[in-house]
């Protein structure tokens, strides 16, 4: 029996993997332990949970177990990671380069920079949702210290060209940061191979625990130092203090370990379901993928169905659980930055919706979302008046609309 | 955000979804909002001349939850309503009978600009200025 509604938010967050959870279960009952207490065992226990989870994630994407820093999340290694090079190489350069599709954690953090004094380069991207690495080498600067740019795009899956990036920077003597949030635990991600100096990323994206997540920081060629953004016991090689969240940890350690371990099985098969997905919405008319579908992570779809709006679509595909371009319940009014950074309208971002699929989502649920959404983009259109002056041959932009 | 059961009433099961002849002298129309805002709506009203009684109403909407179901609302309440009596629907009635939450007032807002327009079109369709419509609150 198909249970509803189907979740296909995967790129909000994942469900916990109930092996993650059964690692986790010891930490949250038994071996409660402070990691940082050295002298009984009961922090030595937490310390080797902790010790042996920071060994699975550095060999998920292939660092030293030491060059692990734990977070509360994404967001806060992002900020760790831009805000404690900005501080710590500020006789170097102040210039930091970013893309106009990170994630606000990147983004709202470099505004904070800028506040702070220090300039910061946006590179546009094409319709792809892809930088141009000639843009790139252009916006270098001798004050550049840091090139931070996201592997894989929340709302998309486009995944930026990392390793000629990284060149790019280094060539300069700047240092490349990679949000890895939604790319990590899903494509072979290699700090080492792919050059890259910082990368923030976090469970909760690969069937991990909430609350927990890492900032990568190189320590040899070079030797990477972040001024710490959190004062206090000088945990994590003083770099982030606060006492470790064992139990998430442990969790996190669990999940990147299956992550490595189930990769490839995953992918094969999550694309091939995505695919399929796409490949059945898109004989709808006037339906669009957003983002490049050559360079792009293997179970996100990103589909604009023009002429019906997001919200309005996602109440009619109310058995699934999935998020739209259209941001229409804030204050703004305002569709995604990322989309419209694109190159998309404001009206066929506000036609988008977001499917991400996860390791237990199943064919049945894929073909039941299927007649789901077509059944509801065509009821949709049935009630637009945009669709039917689009069928009686109307161009829309000769329109004038009363602006509201 | 939570829908009210009434506008998912609505929104499942829209009432009066479809279009008048715009050409005919006894319709009119009031298409309100842009494609770029992510609402745009298009209500028509048949007015019978003779009591001034509107006697059909349809509504096509491209917008969320909200916007749909206060244009299914208006037509709803519009048929069988004189003229004046159209004029005088606010947008806070809207927002009560479909408890719509703040951020959703602009649909209720979008509904009435639409009413009002529709009557605007049929009254200079039939050689009646246009009445001097006050700005509804935003």
């Amino acid at each position: 029996m198909l249970k509803l509604p189907i979740y296909l938010d995967n790129n909000a967050t994942t469900p916990l993997d109930p092996r993650v959870l059964e690692a986790m279960m010891p930490y949250l009952t038994d071996v409660f332990g402070n990691a940082a207490s050295r002298n009984h065992p009961f922090g030595w226990a937490a310390e080797e949970g902790v010790d042996y989870a920071r060994e699975q994630i550095a060999q998920l994407i292939n660092c030293d177990p030491k060059e692990i820093i734990f977070t509360s999340g994404a967001t806060e290694g992002d900020n760790l990671g831009i805000k404690g090079i900005f501080e710590m190489y500020s006789q170097r350069g102040n210039h930091i380069i970013t893309t106009t599709t990170e994630h606000k954690a990147v983004l709202d953090t470099c505004k904070h920079i800028e506040k702070l004094g220090g300039k910061v380069t946006y590179l546009p991207v094409n319709d792809k949702g892809l930088i141009s690495l000639d843009e790139l080498e252009a916006a270098m600067t001798p004050q550049t210290i840091l090139v931070t740019i996201m592997y894989g795009n929340n709302e998309t899956g486009t995944i930026q060209p990392i390793r000629e990036i990284a060149a790019i920077a280094h060539k300069h003597g700047a240092l490349f940061m990679s949000d890895g949030t939604q790319a990590v635990g899903k494509i072979p991600v290699d700090v080492l191979a792919d050059g890259i100096d910082l990368m923030a990323f976090t469970a909760h994206k690969m069937y991990g625990p909430k609350g927990v997540g890492a900032l990568y920081v190189r320590r040899k060629n070079p030797r990477v130092k972040v001024t710490a953004q959190m004062d206090g016991g000088g945990h994590e090689r003083g770099m982030r203090s606060g006492t470790l969240n064992v139990p998430g940890i442990v969790g996190f350690g669990k999940a990147c370990e299956l992550a490595r371990l189930e990769m490839a099985a995953d992918t094969e098969r999550l694309s091939k379901m995505r695919d399929h997905l796409e490949q059945s919405l898109l004989p709808l008319e006037e339906s669009y993928v957003n983002g490049s579908v050559e360079h792009r992570l293997p179970h996100v779809t990103n589909i604009s169905f023009k002429y019906v709006e997001g919200e309005g679509l996602m109440m009619g595909v109310k058995d699934l659980a999935v998020s739209s371009g259209s941001a229409c319940t804030s204050a703004s009014l305002e569709p995604s930055y990322v989309l419209k950074a694109l190159g998309l309208s404001d009206d066929l971002a506000h036609s988008s919706l977001r499917f991400g699929l996860s390791r237990f989502t199943t064919q049945e649920q894929i073909d039941y979302a299927i007649n789901h959404v077509k059944e509801a983009v065509t009821k949709l259109r049935e009630m637009s008046p945009l669709w039917e002056m689009h069928k009686e041959g109307v161009d829309l932009s000769t329109i004038e609309w009363a602006e509201h | 955000m939570a829908y009210s059961d009434k506008v998912i009433d609505h929104y499942s099961n829209p009432r009066n979804v479809g279009t008048l002849d715009k050409n005919k002298k006894t319709v009119g129309t009031g298409l309100v909002g842009a494609p770029e805002c992510g609402d745009v709506m298009r209500l028509q009203i048949e007015v019978d001349e003779a009591t001034n009684t509107i006697t059909d109403a349809k509504f096509k909407t491209f917008g969320c939850g909200s916007a749909i179901a206060s244009s299914s609302l208006a037509t709803e309440w519009l048929k069988g309503k004189t003229v004046d009596e159209a004029l005088a629907i606010d947008n806070m009635e809207i927002v009560e009978e479909l408890a719509l939450p703040p951020v959703k007032i602009h649909c209720s807002v979008l509904a009435e600009d639409a009413i009002k327009m529709a009557i605007n079109d049929y009254r200079v369709k039939n050689g009646m200025p246009a009445l001097e419509l006050e700005k509804s609150h935003h």
